[in-house]
């Protein structure tokens, strides 16, 4: 059987504002068979997204394709004119993005965005494509699909979106599809119901498809063969047991034992002599939550339900729970940024006030907290050494030489080069802001750091070593860390505890290994058995209890 | 680690440079042109600027009046080359005054937030709501003509949209991660704004202050033409244009060429906010 995609020494270039050419893919070759699936994997700014829609013709603002050939279905895209390139857009190759909520108008039904690309191909009369669109809700099982076209994109949720626009993707039949890390932004136990839906329809359409994304074990459930990218280069192509089972170059065993980092050993840190163990951080029955204080002193949305736990010095807890489940604000609310309605907050046994501005100094300085982005949690407008020296000398009142040589080892605690002082945040890597972001709360010498989801925006082999360095940190100063996180593997690899969260309530509290053990909370078993494993027939083994399902998932 | 460690490249190679197109450079020379002007102008005069060095009125364009002679037969070129003192030298001072307080309120309002920037906001509401000339022309009759007094009501004018503008853009910068670092860290309002907030505005809130520059010059002119500006014998170059009206039915350069120094000013301030600069970035690798 011919290819249906021939991939021949792509070489696709940038110019960068200079003016300076770079080549960010360099020479790569692979085919597709028709219906077959292959996945791109690789860490951000390997070039997978770049390959994946050169397959539609298109390059990003300032890149071209400079070399080679991509041949879809007989007709090579890199040299056809932008004319012909549409013709074929929509038709024979589509393209699902990302975000699904930033590729809908919000101005539009829903209906009329999914049927759009029949319009302008003339493929069908309009009533002919709205049956046929909704034969694809159906397929993939989207609830009630007679009338879903009928809403605005405000109106459905994310994992909804994300089908259907992978629905808008499918209408004009095409023989190949893009999906450009379509799960990414979703929640794991929404993920699995668009993976699936995905799956069926491949399946049933025999529709060959790229699969974009850095997750493994998202890819080794849907792609049948496995392309591993680094800089522009393909570092392997495989079937997708043999990348999983038995990988041969070694930035994909890289890959792989990042996926599964090395559990904690649960810390020895118990008072020698007996003595209860002095809790560094306390919560009694802390409500917050947005909006205005209603009568009864209750926010009008309400985050956070009276959540209580203790955590002892030199310990980690883990706070695990999906997008809205109040993770991120119960950590906005012990750092003071969103004052609690009610509860008490005890650092050390004293209670703090709930206002950051009421607290005093000190306080503030012990309890750092350190955010997910490090792109928006450092000042794009000062240097490193700006930002590091500014906590010294606030917290510390440290100037001059003392300052300059503290800086050195808090880079060198984090492991940064020296030289990156002089930086400014934009001219690092993800990896790198994210040690600085670390660092700045490491330079007001804290009891305790709030870590709101502080590797999620990265890349795995870099988030491995992050998770590394906060151990590592752990054992130099005798920190203790509250994990805020979406991600069970990396909560697992360095609490000793976790609270599950679940609409703003804290479902059950355990030893990290018995997490989603049988016994525990239902909430909690789903959440578990909806992270992904390695396994390749994982999606299709998974049974799950479909009221579970219902009462918990929002889908 | 591995990853971190290979994006690490020389600092020197890093050190962005800058952009600069030719617009930019020509409108930049014009700016800097008329600047040297107002600062030189005693020197550089030829005639002085009261002397009657003519026996015509509205003379024509000659070698010893390059630009004519005015109404009372007074050197033209002396007349602009002084009156860029007072148009350069007025709105100046009115932009610096507009800017500053209109950028340092509107930054703590938006850092503030609550009550404050809601007071102050519907109070810098109802100033602007007040039409601008009117305001001028009011304030102006009422207190009478001094170049301190223009400098003020100009200032005063133009400071409600500085505030918004700086507001509007340090609200987004406000809800930034870094800056609520620095607030649960304890910084006090004048660090937020100097620091965290000002920094990453400038480049805007310098276009907006170019902008404004050109406003004010336009509305100084207005005022001097109206009669209510800079007063006889100084003169501005709205003034200029003013008091040789009369030259209009006989082509007098009297009346064009103050015209002109008007428009190549605001026009090059113009010029060279849409081509300030560009910093180039250059972080591939």
């Amino acid at each position: 059987m011919n290819p249906l995609v021939e991939i021949r020494d792509l070489k696709v270039e940038a110019t960068t504002d200079a003016g300076r050419r770079v080549e960010i893919i360099k020479g790569v070759s692979f085919e597709i068979a028709p219906g077959e699936i292959v996945a791109l994997i690789g860490e951000s700014g390997s070039g997978k997204t770049t390959i994946a829609l050169t397959l539609l013709g298109y390059t990003r603002t300032g890149c071209r394709i400079t070399g080679g050939s991509v041949c879809v279905d007989g007709r090579d895209m890199a040299a056809l004119s932008e004319r012909e390139r549409a013709k074929v857009r929509g038709v024979a190759v589509s393209y699902v993005p990302q975000s699904a909520a930033a590729a809908f108008n919000p101005a539009q039904r829903i209906m009329d965005q999914v049927i759009e690309i029949t319009r302008i191909h003339d493929l069908m009369p309009p009533a002919e494509a709205e049956a046929k669109a909704v034969d694809l809700f159906r397929a993939l099982s989207l609830p009630s699909p007679e009338t879903i076209g009928g809403r605005y994109p405000h109106q459905v949720s994310g994992g909804q979106l994300q089908r259907l626009s992978a629905a808008m993707a499918l209408i004009g039949d095409p023989k190949v599809v893009i999906f450009d890390e379509p799960t990414t932004a979703l929640d794991v136990t929404t993920q699995i119901e668009v993976l699936r839906a995905f799956k069926s329809v491949m399946r049933q359409s025999r529709m060959a498809g790229v699969y974009v994304s850095h997750d493994l074990a998202v890819v080794a459930q849907i792609a049948d063969r496995i392309v591993v990218l680094k800089g522009g280069v393909i570092q392997e192509i495989g079937a997708t047991a043999q990348i999983l089972s038995a990988p041969k170059h070694p930035y994909t065993q890289e890959l792989l034992a990042a996926f599964a980092p090395p559990g904690r050993i649960p810390a020895q840190v118990t008072s020698p002599e007996g003595a209860a163990p002095r809790p560094v951080l306390e919560l009694t029955s802390i409500s917050a939550g947005y909006g205005k204080l209603q009568a009864d002193g209750t926010p009008l949305i309400l985050a956070v339900d009276k959540v209580s736990f203790k955590l002892e010095r030199g310990r980690n807890l883990g706070i695990i729970g999906e997008s809205g489940c109040g993770k991120s604000t119960l950590a906005r609310a012990i750092a003071g940024i969103i004052p609690p309605s009610s509860g008490t907050i005890a650092f050390d046994g004293k209670p703090m006030a709930p206002r950051a501005q009421d607290r005093s100094a000190d306080e503030l300085r012990k309890l750092q907290i350190v955010f997910q982005s490090a792109d928006t949690a450092l000042n794009p407008a000062q240097s490193i050494a700006d930002i590091l020296g500014r906590p010294l000398a606030f917290f510390h009142g440290l100037r001059g030489v003392a300052r300059d040589t503290r800086i050195d080892r808090l880079l060198e605690l984090v492991h940064l080069p020296r030289a990156l002082k002089h930086r400014l945040p934009s001219e690092l890597s993800g990896g790198q802001k994210q040690r600085v972001n670390l660092a700045r709360a490491l330079a007001a010498d804290p009891g305790l750091i709030l870590c709101d989801e502080i590797t999620s925006a990265l890349d795995t082999v870099v988030a491995a070593a992050i998770i590394e360095l906060l151990k590592d940190l752990q054992r130099e100063l005798g920190l203790s860390y509250l994990f805020i996180s979406h991600d069970l593997t990396t909560v697992q690899a360095i609490c000793d505890e976790v609270a599950v969260m679940y609409r703003g309530v804290k479902v059950e509290q355990l030893p990290a290994d018995q997490v989603g053990k049988a016994g525990g909370h239902p909430y909690a078993r789903l959440l578990m058995s909806s992270v992904p494993k390695l396994d390749p027939s994982w999606l299709d083994k998974l049974e799950r209890d479909p009221e579970l399902v219902a009462a918990f998932a929002k889908r | 680690m591995a990853i971190d460690a290979a994006n690490t490249t020389t600092a020197s190679q890093r050190r962005a440079g800058y952009r600069f197109n030719l617009t930019g450079w020509i409108s930049l020379i014009v700016i800097l042109t008329w600047a040297l002007i107002a600062i030189l102008a005693p020197y550089v005069t030829p005639h002085g600027i009261s002397d009657i060095v003519d026996t015509d009125y509205f003379g024509p364009m000659s070698r010893q009046f390059p630009l004519g002679t005015d109404y009372l037969g007074r050197d033209m070129l002396s007349r602009i080359l002084f009156g860029a003192r007072y148009t350069v030298g007025i709105s100046l001072a009115a932009t610096l005054i507009a800017c500053c307080i209109g950028v340092t309120l509107g930054m703590a309002a938006a850092v503030t937030g609550g009550w404050f920037d809601t007071a102050l906001s519907r109070f810098i509401d109802a100033l602007s709501s007040i039409p601008s000339k009117l305001f001028a022309l009011v304030a102006v009759a009422g207190v009478g003509s001094s170049i301190p007094v223009l400098m003020l009501i100009l200032g005063i004018i133009y400071t409600p949209g500085s505030y918004r503008f700086a507001r509007a853009l340090a609200v987004n910068v406000n809800t930034a991660d870094f800056v609520t670092v620095a607030r649960i860290r304890g910084e006090k309002l004048s660090y937020l704004i100097r620091a965290e907030i000002l920094p990453n505005i400038i480049g805007p809130v310098l276009a907006d202050v170019g902008l404004r520059f050109v406003f004010i010059v336009l509305l100084l002119s207005g005022l001097s033409f109206l009669g209510l500006g800079v007063q006889p014998p100084e003169a501005d170059w709205g003034s200029l244009v003013r008091e040789n009206i009369g030259g209009l039915p006989f082509g007098s350069p009297a009346v064009m060429a103050p015209s002109f120094a008007i428009a190549s000013l605001t026009i090059a301030v113009n010029l060279l906010i849409d081509n300030l600069p560009q910093k180039i970035r250059d972080r591939s690798e």
